[in-house]
This record gives structure tokens, sequence and C-alpha cells, in this order.
């Protein structure tokens, strides 16, 4: 029930930029207050270790409390699994850990773990699963049984498989109750196109199709030491530490490399697309078009935009579409950035029925305003400032420090990736920036997706453009009883 | 494995008891704690693990104390706090001080006649509604957007943001450790001079927030009529964003009214966390916030709900999948029993081995979740311990009730064993043991320990509250408080409309 000031974003334009020049000469006490520098930090750096069988650890000594932390990342996730079983990965990362070893149920392993007041958690996503613990310091090497068992022995018991089945129908039979979700989903299938596996959904048929057998091949396929890496933070040597992982893993051979597949993308025609939802008195827009990765050399110049544009309180579309303008709660956008396939770029925006075209139109002449209105020196230095001073908060905590130098690894990325990216910002000229919307930002490309209740609208949708319905109504599964959802349904 | 559990826990409980008295010992040589001759609470706790620190200012006023007639009013203030200040967020505060009295003039006028029952002139209410609206543009000219947010943001601020629900109003954000006489400024300058510019855009801001979260989202839905239902005389009743005729009535002179009686030292704490030096940060903290004035406390709420004894439900035929909600009146948080509810909560709900998840989910097979918990809607006063339930498809809210039912009855009927309860209080210090690592979240914890105990120690001290319980307790509470006549019923039940096609499929 609490009713959170989330921080919106959105463009200031011409306004702000004028302001700005008048703040200018402005002398305030806050200006006046000494700010020594900031204290030379050296993060601890996690030891990076790489088995004989190929599998990397990191570890991180932290000892400020008797605690040891663990999270295991494997290659592979639900952008790989077929598309007549879309849903195996969510339904795998589950069943891994509530379907126990091959000589303990699950629910043996929930009654010794919350005794321990402790966790072994599995999960999927889009391109891995993972496996982590956590744990008292002192329960470490039982827990770490219990990690290792799951690790290389699950059984994926089947009363589990169908109660994770249960779960996802639930949630498909829920995917259309609140816009919010609504948006989200439609808004990355025109970004990616409704068939890629980077937008694609669960239905019912695909959950109903997975089998014990596909979880017991997904994992037989990607569980082995050089697909996986691992690391743990906490109050333990690191010496010892190495030493016991060392030995745990020595038995355990090589698997293929991991070959990534080609993952088809085709984003939806520029143009507007509705989802009519009548029990709503607020729009969700969004605005969608393919983005880039973080490989690529604008990256400084995407997230230096990104902040002056949509990024904080005092971005442009913040100002002035939620604060000038009065439009909106929640208000932002900018050029999405993946780190190894095309992120989505966005803007996006909630308001009224009554201003939703008013608002689809203010975000469009906030990209039109940086044709004749760059951003200016003034709000690059700003953006700049905002990202290297914050920049001690990437590496604050030790946790912090370990889960970057993961990613990297994962991604392929450098491991000093981090001061490179500082030290990219740091470079970043007002000339690279105000290149960005027009290599980035193409309102003639977008596809616009409204969801919302459009007899309340204070224009109809087509005084913009020609108008494509999405109709998101959730397909039954043939001859699945169960998979419908509780009260309506009959035809 | 069960053989050797039992001992596994003894050792772990030594040691967890162990762990949590050390760490009072070392918050105490960590920890400082004044008030200041203004009466504001300061609590300093030193954690020089990284240069930056955290804090939080607490404002012991919620939705609570919204005036009648003005739900929402807290929370817009909190809004407003991002404003700027006299000297923040201004070109010309002399001029704009005036523009803004304008403003407060025409909407003054344009209100009153906009609520007059009898004689309400429509072509005189059309130009007072102008006027308003053009003293609104004639102060804007004066007005530098978002500038305190951007000073912040720009300074390295982490997290800016704040929250109101309906015991309290808090402020958050982190910080580099070199700015932390900039942040004393900042952060005291908001509450010293704050200016309610731009007050008639931000409750329209406000406003699109109650449509985000409560009109166009169904639990927001189920959850503001379900709190009317459950509360009659006590302010719980009311939204913490607000009526939606209230948002569009209430006045900048309103919130500034608000402020003057409840954004007073003595009914604020302030926490700070992180790289910084008690000897050093304590006199840059009286330096500025020694300025704010000293004002009494404002007196409390007198208002107590009287004993429900009836049946309450409320039933939204609403487009969404079904939901159950039922909720049960509770003494306060300062009763002896607060924390025999929390072994309830945590019994019924924590996990894959509480009772609701292994008889509704795991056996039944009936709900996607349920669970039960304190708090609803806030906890500084009387109010509700809720259960819910989520049923699966082809499942419907009655199944679940009867089921969370049935497990009540066991609650109330039977003892919990002693794996559970020791399950109960191993978790409470594991789960104390590892929120000590993290700045903002101990500002906000021990923050709202000393508002509401007067001690940061009931950090430490709840845990041994939760270690006393004994299984009678939970038994004579679950007895006392789950009975039918204090319960009030939430329910979604589907409802499609007729329009909505069922094609799509073969």
């Amino acid at each position: 029930m609490k009713n959170t000031f989330v921080k919106g974003r959105l463009p200031a334009a011409i306004f702000l930029v004028l302001a700005s020049i008048f703040a200018f000469g402005q002398a305030a006490d806050w200006q006046q207050i000494r700010i020594p520098p900031l204290p030379n930090f050296q993060p601890i750096e996690p030891k990076r270790i790489e088995l004989p069988n190929g599998m990397v650890l990191f570890l991180q000594e932290d000892h400020e409390l008797p605690l040891v932390d663990g999270f295991a990342r494997i290659r592979g996730g639900s952008r790989e699994e077929p598309d007549a079983k879309t849903g195996l990965v969510d339904v795998y990362g589950e069943v891994w850990r509530t379907g126990g070893t091959n000589t303990k149920t699950g629910d043996e392993l929930d009654d010794f773990l919350e005794a321990h007041a402790a966790k072994v958690e599995t999960g999927g996503s889009l391109d891995s699963t993972s496996i982590g613990l956590s744990c008292l310091k002192a329960d470490f090497e039982e827990v770490f049984q219990v990690f290792l068992d799951l690790l290389r022995d699950p059984e994926f018991r089947p009363d589990k498989l169908e109660i994770a089945q249960k779960g996802m129908f639930d949630a498909i039979s829920r995917r259309n109750d609140d816009i919010n979700e609504i948006i989200g989903r439609e808004s990355a299938k025109l970004g990616y196109g409704t068939k890629s596996p980077y937008a694609r959904v669960p239905e019912y048929a695909t959950v109903a199709a997975i089998t014990r057998q596909d979880l017991i091949n997904w994992h037989h396929d990607h569980v082995y030491p050089n697909n996986i890496i691992l690391g743990l933070s906490g109050d333990f040597d690191s010496a010892a530490m190495e030493a016991k992982l060392r030995q745990a893993f020595a038995g355990w051979a090589k698997g293929p490399k991991f070959k990534p597949e080609e993952i088809p993308i085709s984003p939806a025609k520029p143009g507007y697309y509705l989802v009519k939802k009548e029990d709503v008195n607020q729009s969700a827009i969004r605005m969608v078009e393919l983005g880039t990765t973080r490989k690529n050399p604008d990256y400084y110049g995407i997230q230096t935009f990104n902040e002056a544009f949509g990024g904080g309180f005092a971005s442009r579309l913040f100002s002035v579409i939620r604060s000038r303008l009065g439009l909106a709660y929640a208000v932002g956008g900018g050029v999405g950035t993946g780190w190894d396939h095309p992120g989505i770029t966005r803007l996006g925006v909630g308001t009224k029925s009554q201003s939703t075209v008013e608002s689809i139109q203010a975000l469009y002449s906030q990209i039109d305003e940086l044709q004749p209105h760059p951003l200016t020196e003034d709000e690059v230095g700003r953006a700049k400032d905002s990202i290297l001073n914050s920049f001690i908060f990437n590496f604050d905590t030790p946790e912090k420090v370990l889960r970057e130098k993961m990613a990297y690894e994962f991604y392929g990325y450098p491991l000093d990736f981090l001061e490179r990216y500082r030290a990219g910002i740091e470079k970043v000229s007002n000339e690279e920036v105000a290149r960005i919307p027009a290599k980035y930002l193409h309102k003639n490309k977008m596809a616009v997706l409204v969801v919302g209740n459009d007899a309340e609208f204070d224009k109809p949708l087509s005084t913009l453009g020609s108008v494509t319905p999405i109709d998101i109504t959730i397909p039954s599964a043939p001859g699945e009883e169960p998979a419908k959802p509780a009260k309506p349904s009959s035809k | 494995m069960k053989v050797r559990k039992i001992p596994c826990i003894l050792v772990l409980f030594i040691l967890c008891t162990l762990a949590a008295t050390q760490d009072v010992a070392s918050f105490e040589k960590r920890i400082t704690v004044k008030t200041l001759a203004n009466g504001l609470s300061v609590i300093i706790l030193e954690r020089p693990e990284a240069p930056v620190f955290s804090f939080y200012t607490h404002v012991d006023a919620g939705s609570a104390q919204d005036p009648l007639g003005e739900t929402g009013l807290a929370h817009m203030m909190e809004h407003m706090a991002f404003k700027g200040t006299d000297k923040i967020g201004t070109r010309n505060y002399a001029a704009e001080k005036v523009a803004l009295e304008k403003v407060e003039k025409a909407y003054t006028a344009y209100n009153a006649e906009r609520h007059k029952r009898v004689g309400m002139d429509e072509p005189k209410l059309k130009n007072l509604e102008k006027a308003w609206q053009d003293a609104i543009q004639q102060a804007q000219q004066y007005v530098i957007p978002n500038q305190f947010g951007e000073i912040i943001e720009k300074n390295g601020g982490e997290g800016l943001n704040a929250f109101t629900d309906d015991d309290e109003t808090g402020y958050h954000y982190s910080m580099p450790a070199n700015r932390f006489e900039l942040w004393a400024y900042l952060e005291s300058e908001r509450f010293l001079h704050p200016v309610m510019r731009e007050f008639y855009k931000e409750r329209n801001v406000v406003i699109e927030e109650r449509r985000m979260r409560v009109d166009s989202n169904p639990l927001g839905r189920l959850l503001e009529q379900f709190t009317s239902e459950a509360f009659a005389a006590h302010p719980y009743h009311r939204p913490t964003v607000g009526w939606i005729s209230d948002l569009n009535s209430f006045s900048a002179t309103d919130a500034e009214d608000f402020f003057r009686e409840y954004y007073v030292p003595s009914n604020m704490v302030l926490t700070v966390v992180g790289d910084i030096k008690a000897a050093e940060a304590m006199p840059i903290i009286e330096k500025y916030f020694g300025r704010l004035p000293g004002k009494p406390k404002p007196l409390d709420l007198a208002t107590a709900e009287p004993p429900q004894n009836s049946v309450r439900e409320v039933v939204l035929r609403d487009p969404s999948q079904p939901v159950y909600l039922e909720g049960y009146h509770r003494p306060d948080y300062m009763s002896k029993d607060d924390a025999v509810y929390d072994a309830i909560a945590d019994v019924m709900s924590n996990g894959r081995t509480s009772r609701l998840y292994r008889s509704l989910v795991r056996d039944k097979k009936i709900a996607a979740a349920a669970g039960g918990f304190s708090g609803l809607p806030g906890n500084k006063y009387p109010h509700l311990f809720a259960f819910y339930g989520v049923p699966l498809p082809g499942h419907t809210p009655e199944e679940v009730a009867n089921s969370i039912h049935q497990e009540i009855e066991r609650l109330k009927t039977q003892d919990v064993s002693d794996d559970e309860l020791k399950m109960v209080k191993t978790r409470a210090k594991a789960t104390l043991l590892r929120s000590l690592a993290d700045n903002q979240g101990l500002a906000l914890h021990l923050g709202i320990e000393m508002a509401r105990y007067g001690d940061w120690r009931e950090l430490f001290y709840e845990v041994d509250r939760i270690d006393q319980v004994t299984k009678a307790d939970i038994r004579r509470v679950a007895n006392q408080t789950f009975v039918p006549v204090n319960r009030t019923v939430g329910i979604i039940e589907t409802n499609k409309p007729a329009a909505a096609s069922e094609g799509g499929t073969q």
C-alpha cells in the first residue's frame, strides 16, 4: 500500500534550455559548500580461477557478517528453447530446485534449508539459468552439499512439474489483468517481432507440452563445468575455499563448447497499435524501435544522452511531460543497449485516457526538439556529472563488484569494462551526444503502442495514422481443461 | 539428514544468539544518538565499508493524519518536498512569492464558486478558472524545473526517492561521502524553506499516480475497497493516495498547513549510515538541521476503531482473474503480542515449508500462492492481520477461503510443532543478520525503530521477543483474533465484459 514516488523521466526542451541560462548567473548557498575530493577507494577484487575442466570461479571475501552467498550462471536460456515448448526454461528453473535430488525430495530440501534459514534456489532467464545459495557461514558445508547435489543430480520429480505448470497456467490466465504487464509484453513483441525468442511468451499449449524428459535433457545439455561461471562471496578464506571447490569439481568432465544460436529478430512495421482495455482510466503508451548493444563504440554517448533526455529528475522528458505539463506520473525512455543483442529503444508514458493523443504528441515534440535544440553543453555536463559522481555506487559493496565481473565474464567483455566505461563517459563530447538521436531515435521507425480505453481518448488514435488493433485474447489449450481461466470461457 | 537435523539446529541456535548479541554491542560502539535542541532525533551509524553514505528522514505523519476532506495531502506534501526552496528552483523568489500568492487567491475564489451547492454561476466559474490558470502561467516563469533533484543527481545522488504510507512519510537517497555537507544543506533546506511551486501541476501528477496504482489496477481497486470496508472510524479506511474529489480540491495552502503542523523536528527522525565520522558529522548536522524551528510534537490521533462485531465483505465484479483476501483486526505494534503475530505470519506463509504453501499450493493444488501478514494498511495503530490466496485456473475464491480457514482452525486447536517454532526463531535471527550490511536499509530500519519505540536497539530486541514466543501464545492469539465477526473479506470475482471476444482460438 505504499505510494512510492517513483521517478519517471522525460525531456524539458527549450524551456529547460532557457532556464539553465538564467540559472547560471545566480549564486546560492549550495554552490559555496566545499566538496573535498572523494577518498581513493580500491574495492576488493574477486579472485578469478579457471579450473582445468573449464569452470570459472570468482571468490570474493567479505568478512563483515558471518554469511556466505553464491551464484552460478549457466549459458543457455529461454531464447534457446523450442518454440513449441515456450516456457520450458521458466519451468526448468523452478522444478530444478523443487523437484529435489536423486537422494532427497524437494520437500526434504525445504525442511532442511528452512530449518537453517538457508536458501538454495534455481531460476531461468532469457540467456541463462542459475543456481544460488545463501547461508550462515557455520552451515556452509551442508548447504553447499545441497547445492552440489542439485547441480549434479537433480531429479525433476513429476509432482513438482505439475505444480510448476499449474503456476504457469495461472500466470497466463492473469496476464491481461494489468495494463503495465500488457504494455511491457506487447511492446517487446513490436520491438523484436511476435515470434522472436526475445519477445514470445508461454501459452497453455506450449507449457502443457513440457515433459520431465525435456527438463532432464535441458540439464544434461547445459550443465557442465565449462558452461558455468560460479561466484562466491562472504566470510571465508579464499585459499581454503579454492581448495574446497577444486576438490568438489575435480572429477567433473568438460562438455562441448556452448554454441549460441542465431536468434531471429523482425521488428513490427512502424505505425500505431492499439490494445483495447475497458476497465482502465489511464493509457499505457510505448514507442519502440530496435536499439543496439554495449559493444557499440557509441555506448558512452548513448548513456549520456539517455541520462539527459529521459533519465533523471532534470531530464527533458521528466521536466516537460511530468513537471511542466502534468500529463504523467511515470514517463521516461532512452536508447536501448543489450549485453549481447540489441536492446529496445523505448519512450513511455502513462496518462489519463483523455490525454492519450496529446501525450503521444508531447513525446514526439520532444524528439523533434532535439533537432533545433540539441542537448546543451550544460545538459550534457550535468548528465556526465551524474553518471561519474554516482560511479562509486557501481562498486561500493563486494557483492556488486563480484556481480559485475561475472557479467563481463559471461558476455565476453573485458574484466576491466567498468573502468573503461568510466573513461568512456569522461571522454564523451557534446558532439558525440548530439549525434545520438539522429542515429538511434527515429520517429518514423517507431511502433507506437497504446493500451487503454479508446472510447475515452481525447481524439481517435487514427487521427495520427492508421491503427492496427492487437488481439490479446488468450488462446486456450486444445483438450486442456484446467488450462482455462476460472470463471468465464464459455463460448 | 533427519537424524542430524536437531543437533544442527542447536548449533545454529547458539551461533545466532551470539551473533545477535555481538551485533548490538558492535552497533553500540558505532552508533551516536542525539536529540537536538529543537527536538530532532539524530542517529549516526559509522559503517566505513566504502566512501558513501545513505540517510533516511522519517516524518511521523502519514495519510492517517490527512485532514477531513483532504485525503492524499500527506502524500502530496511528499511530492512537494522535491520542488525546491526559496533559493533552489527559482529565478527570482521575491517575484515568485507574489505570483504564488496570486495563484492561491485565484484558486480559493474558483474553488469556493465551484463548491457552491446553490447559486453557482457557470460563466463566473469559467472566468475564475481562467484567472487561476493564468496566475499559474504567471508564476511558472520564475521556476527552474526540478533543480532540487538535479543538484542531487549531478552530485552523484543515488536512489533519490521518498514514500508515504498510512503511518509515515520518508525521504531517502545515498551520496558519495565527500558530499556530506552539501547533503546536510539540501535536506535541511527542503524542510526549512519549502515552496509550494507548481502545486496544481504536481496534483495532476499525483492523480495520474492514483490512476496507475488504484483505478487501472485490479489489486489496487480491491485493496481500496477492502480497507475502506474494514475500518469504520479510524482513518485507516481512507486511501493514502486520496479520493479523487479531495485530490481535485485541496490547495497549496492546505499542504502548507499540513507541513507546518507535522514537519516539525520533534516529529522527525534523521538517520545517517555510512562512511562518516560522528565526531565530524554531528556538528554539521547540528549546524544545518538545528535551524529548523522547534515546535511541540503534534497530538496523535485519538480515534480508535470500535470492535467490529459483524461479518464484512466486499466483492468486486471485475474483468480480472479471481483473488481472495481476508483481514482480522489486531492491536498495534506496541501490543505485547506483536511478536506472536510475526510468528504466526512466518509459520503460515514463509517459504515452501509454510502451512499455507504446503496445504493450498503443494497438496490441494488450488492456489498459485497464499500467505498471511500483518500491517494492513499500516501498523502504528490497530490494524489488520490479512490472509490471501490466488486461486489457480478452475478454482474459486471460496475453495481458497475454506482451505485458509482450515489452516486457521488448526492453528487454534493444535500446537505448532517444535520444528516449526524453531524455524521461526532461527529465521528471524538470520533475517536480521542479512539486513545489517546495507546502508540504506539500515538507515530505514534504525530510523523507524527510533520513531516507533524511541530506541534503535529495538531492531535487535524484536528478535528477542520472537524468541520468547510459545506454542500457547500462538494458539491464544489465533483464538482471540481469527473469529468470523472480526473478519473482513475482499474478493475479486471474474466478470468478463460481453464484448471481450473469445476468438483467436481453434
